[in-house]
């Protein structure tokens, strides 16, 4: 025979103040998503429907850059594509390996020691340079004694890469189990050879995908690249010596243009530039997701 | 190197050992070469003394057993015959460790040329995030092996040595970590005997696997004994009893008044001897499990 | 393995060299290297602080301390004072922290506590859309696009607010489309991102134990996180706000373009105004002499604000990340 209670259990949500308080907080959190959105969308929308209208393979590799009052037929911006393919590229060059060896000191070679922590937090504290600074500091020097060149520019972007590869490379170091160096190790494997050939292969897939990361980063950098290779208007493929332009510097030269045909341009130029940027982070993302399997 | 061999059956010497269910076989009355000579070692970690005053011969092609209690010391004897315990700051060796009569310590030896004499496997397999082929040619491809025919025959002849060759020899460019545990440790011993080591040292090798892997290994190790001389640590005393021809009972010695606890040498002699008639007390309190 | 006695016993087959050989070269170079790379940074570091010391001295020895604050900027009569811009890089980048943290960390808190993992992709991936967007990009956007949009708005507010005491000196006239405001609104979108994936870290560190604990006791999810998470990850947040904070005073571009470029200190936000940045890059290709000097020497003064601001900072992403671990 069972005893049947009279009482109900009461299992509602908490009444009143309390419920409304959490459907506020949901509410605005929700809300400040949303509002990101706009702007976001925004500016992608009218990037692209500006853009798109100036985009022709006569845009992409046209040159030279004409003078802003003509229209945007004339010429291209070729040299601008090219001085950001170059420029942004040699940068990782020196960048990438740099900063790997870095982050491999720092995690494999520094050890507890002060030297290694104290790199580490000042990488990390390097990270939050203005880009403007890092253009200033190649300017006076490098420029004021070699002039403007793209190597100049490289030099800065590259400055400005340099602590984001070390601390994205940190990152991926520090997931690579411990037993695998272990296991090189007792094979007679020496600390390099550790390094090089386990530690460093099982991180790939991390480390590429930062390094990705902050080449995009790069390559949208202008102030940098104001202070170092003069925007001119002819392309120019020599990297070491003379003047140079990239998409950056032509978008910011032109966005204060009055002229129609500039500023034709510079959307097309802005629109160039966040493409290459999005598909270099949707690279990144792919690596991320096939490549990092061991150390995720 | 053949020994005459005799099967001996467990019988209750004393009314306080429990019957013994496997077969335990004497080793051969002379021992042959002394590999290892391990005189009044003491190993530091940094002011911490882990292991105190051991000293112990280590035969060649025998399979020496280090049994003993957590903090007894026993890994840390074993990782300072492959010089792994370098790899802890702050680590110091007293007293005189010699392998084929060079002392294993003097300051111009180099560790990774140590190691590939006297190699090592894990208690979790650990293999690399490579093929099977990979893993296993790892060790000789650092070594300066290039020739493609020559590293062939070094992966084949490990896989075959560590009984793996007919699991996996249609898949050899699969990922190692595709394997099961127990063929994952056999992948692992394969990749230390690619290097035709003088010694291999097993730290617990089957304490991740399951009772039908465990088997498997020790069967290997049996048949590894032939070409290689083995130490190995184990918590599992059947299986010591199983395997080895030498046991060495280590344990801990605790001083209450400067509350410090350190690892001891107890006992060493042929493992029938250890597990049937030990001469110590706390030995035979270990094996019969009066301890832990 | 045939038995084969191996003919010296300090050499193993397969190999040629002896038990005793040293570190091989190829090991120590590789070792040496890594710690020149990792030297690296510590060497850029200074030299950026002595290289642009070095070019502005002219500046700091003819206006001494009293010279560089004051708040007359003018070239045409070697008067270089930098609080105009001290004060504009400090107010645009304030307006961009007070509009960005609350989104900032409400999405970051969205991500962590309300979504389902499966589902904060796409939210993720919105802020890091955000993030890519390169700043000379958002810098055309905003003068081309926003500016002009905005400027009648800001004319009608301030027509609104005349009269009405604080109102009116913050928002009345002068107006202009290009402004701190524009400036700090367009800087708080460029920071959304930095700040939401650092609190997102810090948030996520936070004890599973602490959150179900909160939740066991019959707390709605904004009482967990009142109670359980804020408690823990405020001193993380913190940190990531000033990350932010030095991301918006250094950055160059987006302010340039909308912040207009009039060198006044003044309460009117919707006002024109000048930050650091924004006079460096727009009047360093004219300058020379003391004049470069003089924006030389404001590039160092930025470089030294936003490390202070960093090393704080990363200080107290540390102190809250240590403190977790130790009650985890």
């Amino acid at each position: 025979m069972t005893v049947v209670s009279d009482r109900t259990v009461d299992l509602r949500e908490p009444g009143g103040w309390r419920r409304s308080k959490n459907r506020i907080a949901t509410f605005v959190m929700w809300f400040a998503f949303v509002a990101t959105l706009v702007p976001l969308v925004f500016v992608l929308y009218t990037v692209i429907s500006k853009g798109i209208g100036a985009i022709s393979w006569q845009f992409l590799s046209g040159s030279p850059i004409p003078p802003n009052i003509m229209p945007l037929g004339v010429g291209g911006m070729g040299p601008a594509v090219v001085g950001t393919l170059i420029i942004t590229g040699f940068a990782a060059l020196i960048a990438i390996p740099l900063g790997v060896l870095g982050a491999v000191y720092i995690n494999e070679y520094g050890g507890k020691g002060w030297l290694a922590k104290f790199i580490a937090f000042m990488a990390d504290v390097m990270t939050g340079v203005p880009s403007i600074v890092m253009g200033l500091f190649i300017f006076t020097i490098w420029v004021l004694h070699f002039g403007y060149s793209g190597l100049a520019g490289s030099f800065a972007l590259a400055c400005l890469m340099l602590p984001i590869v070390i601390r994205s490379t940190y990152e991926m170091l520090l997931l690579v189990p411990n037993q695998l160096r272990e296991a090189s190790y007792a094979l007679g494997a020496t600390k390099s050879r550790v390094t090089l050939t386990v530690v460093l292969p099982a991180a790939v897939g991390g480390i590429v995908s930062g390094a990705l990361l902050a080449v995009a980063r790069a390559a949208g950098e202008t102030a940098p690249l104001f202070f170092t290779i003069l925007t001119v208007e002819a392309t120019n493929s020599n990297l070491f010596s003379g003047a140079n332009t990239a998409l950056s510097t032509q978008i910011f030269v032109n966005a204060q243009s009055p002229y129609v045909g500039a500023e034709a341009r510079a959307w097309g130029a802005a629109l160039t530039l966040v493409v290459i940027s999005f598909l270099l982070m949707i690279i990144a993302r792919v690596v991320t997701a096939r490549f990092t399997k061991y150390t995720r | 190197m053949e020994q005459p061999e005799q099967e001996v059956v467990a019988q209750t010497v004393s009314t306080n050992l429990p019957k013994l269910e496997t077969t335990v076989k004497a080793p051969s009355q002379t021992p042959g070469t002394a590999i290892f000579d391990v005189r009044n070692v003491s190993i530091y970690y940094g002011a911490f003394k882990a292991v105190t005053d051991v000293s112990l011969p280590v035969y060649e092609n025998e399979v020496t057993a280090f049994i003993g209690s957590s903090g007894s010391g026993k890994s840390t004897v074993l990782r300072a015959f492959n010089r792994m315990n370098d790899l802890v700051t702050g680590a110091r060796l007293d007293g005189e460790l010699r392998y084929r009569g060079a002392d294993l310590y003097a300051k111009d030896v180099s560790p990774a040329a140590v190691r590939r004499r006297i190699g090592m496997v894990f208690q979790k397999p650990n293999p690399f995030p490579k093929s099977i082929y990979d893993n296993v040619a790892y060790g000789p491809r650092i070594n300066g092996t290039r020739n493609k025919g020559r590293l062939d025959e070094i992966v084949e002849k490990s896989l075959r040595g560590a009984a793996l060759w007919d699991e996996v020899k249609n898949r050899l460019k699969q990922s190692g970590l595709a394997l099961s545990g127990g063929q994952a440790q056999r992948l692992c011993i394969a990749r230390t005997i690619a290097v035709e080591p003088d010694v291999v040292l097993m730290d617990e090798p089957a304490s991740a696997l399951d009772p039908i892997a465990t088997l498997a290994i020790e069967d290997l190790i049996r048949t590894l004994k032939e070409n290689y001389t083995i130490v190995i640590v184990t918590h599992n005393m059947q299986q010591a009893t199983r395997v080895s021809d030498r046991t060495a009972f280590f344990s801990v010695l605790t001083d209450s008044k400067n509350d410090t606890r350190t690892g001891i040498l107890v006992e060493y002699g042929a493992t029938q001897q250890i597990f049937e008639d030990p001469e110590d007390s706390r030995t035979q309190a270990y094996v019969t499990g009066r301890m832990g | 393995m045939s038995a084969v006695t191996k003919a010296d016993p300090a050499t193993p087959a397969g190999s040629a060299r002896p038990l005793s050989k040293a570190r091989p070269l190829g090991d120590r170079a590789f070792a040496l290297l890594a710690l020149v790379a990792g030297l690296l940074v510590l060497v850029i570091l200074v030299l950026i602080v002595v290289s642009t010391a070095q070019q502005s001295t002219s500046w700091f020895s003819t206006a001494g301390w009293s010279g560089i604050f004051s708040t007359v900027w003018n070239p045409a009569t070697n008067q270089f004072g930098a609080m105009a811009f001290l004060f504009g890089t400090v107010i645009a980048s304030l307006i961009a922290i007070i509009i960005s943290v609350p989104v900032s960390v409400s999405i970051a808190l969205l991500l962590t506590e309300v979504v389902p993992r499966r589902w904060s992709q796409p939210i993720v991936y919105v802020v890091d859309l955000l993030a890519v967007v390169p700043s000379v990009v958002w810098g055309l956007w905003g003068i081309i696009v926003f500016v002009p949009w905005v400027a009648p708005i800001y004319a009608s507010i301030a027509s609104g607010v005349k009269g009405i005491p604080v109102l009116d000196n913050l928002f009345g006239t002068p107006t202009a489309g290009a402004s701190f405001f524009t400036a700090g609104l367009i800087l708080a979108v460029m920071i959304t991102p930095i700040i939401t994936s650092l609190s997102r870290e810090v948030i996520a560190t936070v004890p599973q134990t602490d959150k179900e604990g909160a939740y066991a006791l019959g707390a709605t999810r904004w009482e967990m996180i009142r109670g359980a998470v804020w408690p823990h990850s405020q001193g993380g947040v913190v940190g990531a706000i000033l990350v932010g904070l030095g991301r918006a005073m250094g950055e160059t571009i987006a302010v340039a373009l909308v912040m207009g470029s009039s060198a006044e200190v003044t309460s009117h936000l919707f006002a024109p105004g000048y930050a650091i940045a924004g006079v460096i890059v727009n009047q360093f290709p004219e300058a020379s002499g003391e004049f470069r000097a003089a924006l030389i020497g404001l590039g160092l003064l930025l470089f030294v604000i936003t490390i202070l601001i960093n090393l704080t900072a990363r200080g107290f992403v540390e102190r809250s990340a240590r403190r977790m671990r130790g009650t985890s």
